[in-house]
């Protein structure tokens, strides 16, 4: 009888996977926490990087960067030393219209002929909550790197994949990009959906 | 003198005459270097917004030159023009007029209904809303080619104008491009104060 009562290995092997196959956080129904979250991710093809530029009177230019590789690391002992590196090829951005498109690639803003790239590398990651950090680092454009801010939400993450937004407003001028002012904002609001693959 | 009265143009007719003159001038260069051109897309944006901005001036003021032609008192013709030349005159004076209205309309239905919906932000000051226009390309290229053709016409009217007023000047010897002057307007004060002018009266042929 008590033989019974045991549990099969094959059944707890069972009930151990329908558990990690769900989230933490439903499995839970608590808020995801990052320090749950650690190990090494890529960033895959799946997240969306969006971005905002307001315009005088309403509205503005919305648009996406197609095409952007990166990676980061939450570390296991201290989120704080977390790090994160981000490319993205301003070639494939789109906001849904030719014009401008070629227009922000052109030598008026991102010259993707002579600067293929734009890149992201921290050098300080701070917690501020749970799920939520800062990271700072240096995003390099046209030549310029300058040390920018990003917030950084945890929305879900399971043993393989992880989902996070990350927002952040850059100043285009510094980085020489100030064509449009003041009709076209100088501030990009940068509001990515990054989605990681456990490496 | 701000008023027009039969002898001659006042301040406010001259004074509008030679500022949308030069406005005009200044659009008609901006536009062909900014579309002709090969130039950096950067200055490519910001000679665009002048020529928006230039434009909407050039509008406002070619409606308050259109009312005060109208309302004010138009100079005699000079002696000895014929019908023909006096109604030739008047048309010309009509179709400029007509065309300064006409063409930054047209360049406002541009922006419009241009699909970059760049807003018209007049001298980075204020916005000037669009005109209610479906935005679409094909609308876009209509309207562009109508702005082009109608200011190539008021290209080839101003140049009539500008020969009108220099046969008058050198051919005819009247006062027709003096009294537009702002010293035309001094000699039409005497004038006035002499019941005749003597500078123009000494310019007439024997």
């Amino acid at each position: 009888m008590t033989l019974r009562l045991q549990p099969s290995p094959r059944a707890v092997a069972l009930a151990l996977l329908a558990a990690m196959s769900v989230s933490p956080s439903l499995a839970v129904g608590a808020a995801p926490n990052l320090a749950d979250a650690a190990g090494n991710y890529g960033i895959t093809s799946a997240s969306r990087i969006h971005f905002t530029v307001a315009q005088a009177g309403g509205g503005g230019i919305a648009g996406d960067f197609g095409k952007f590789s990166g990676s980061f690391r939450i570390d296991r002992n201290d989120v704080d030393h977390s790090t994160v590196e981000f490319t993205l090829y301003p070639e494939s951005v789109k906001t849904g219209g030719k014009r401008t498109e070629d227009f922000l690639k052109s030598s008026a803003v991102f010259d993707t002929a002579n600067y293929s790239t734009v890149t992201f590398r921290s050098t300080n990651v701070k917690q501020t909550g749970p799920a939520t950090a800062a990271v700072e680092g240096t995003l390099t454009a046209r030549g310029t790197s300058r040390k920018e801010r990003f917030s950084v939400t945890l929305l879900d993450w399971n043993r393989g994949s992880i989902a996070f937004n990350i927002r952040g407003n850059i100043h285009r001028s510094p980085y020489g990009m100030d064509v449009g002012t003041p009709i076209y904002s100088n501030v990009v609001e940068f509001d990515m959906n990054i989605k990681g693959q456990r490496r | 003198m701000l008023r027009n009265d039969k002898a001659g143009f006042g301040w406010v007719t001259i004074i509008l005459h030679w500022t949308i003159a030069a406005i005009i001038l200044a659009l008609l260069a901006l536009g062909f270097i900014m579309r002709r051109v090969p130039i950096d897309p950067v200055l490519q944006f910001s000679l665009y917004q002048w020529h928006k901005s230039l434009g909407f001036t050039a509008l406002g003021l070619a409606v308050v030159r259109a009312l005060w032609h109208v309302v004010e008192l138009h100079p005699k013709p000079p002696e000895g023009l014929s019908p023909l030349e006096q109604s030739a005159g008047s048309v010309t004076h009509i179709v400029l007029m007509g065309l300064a209205l006409a063409v930054p309309l047209a360049g406002w239905a541009v922006a419009s209904t241009s699909t970059l919906n760049i807003p018209s932000f007049y001298f980075n000051w204020v916005v000037i809303p669009h005109l209610p226009m479906a935005k679409s390309a094909p609308a876009e290229n209509l309207w562009t080619l109508v702005h082009m053709t109608l200011a190539y016409l008021l290209l080839a009217f101003v140049t009539l104008h500008v020969l009108a007023a220099l046969y008058h000047h050198f051919a005819r010897r009247d006062d027709v491009l003096v009294r537009m002057l702002p010293t035309g307007s001094r000699r039409h004060k005497r004038s006035q104060t002499a019941g005749a002018n003597p500078v123009i009266a000494g310019r007439k042929k024997p």
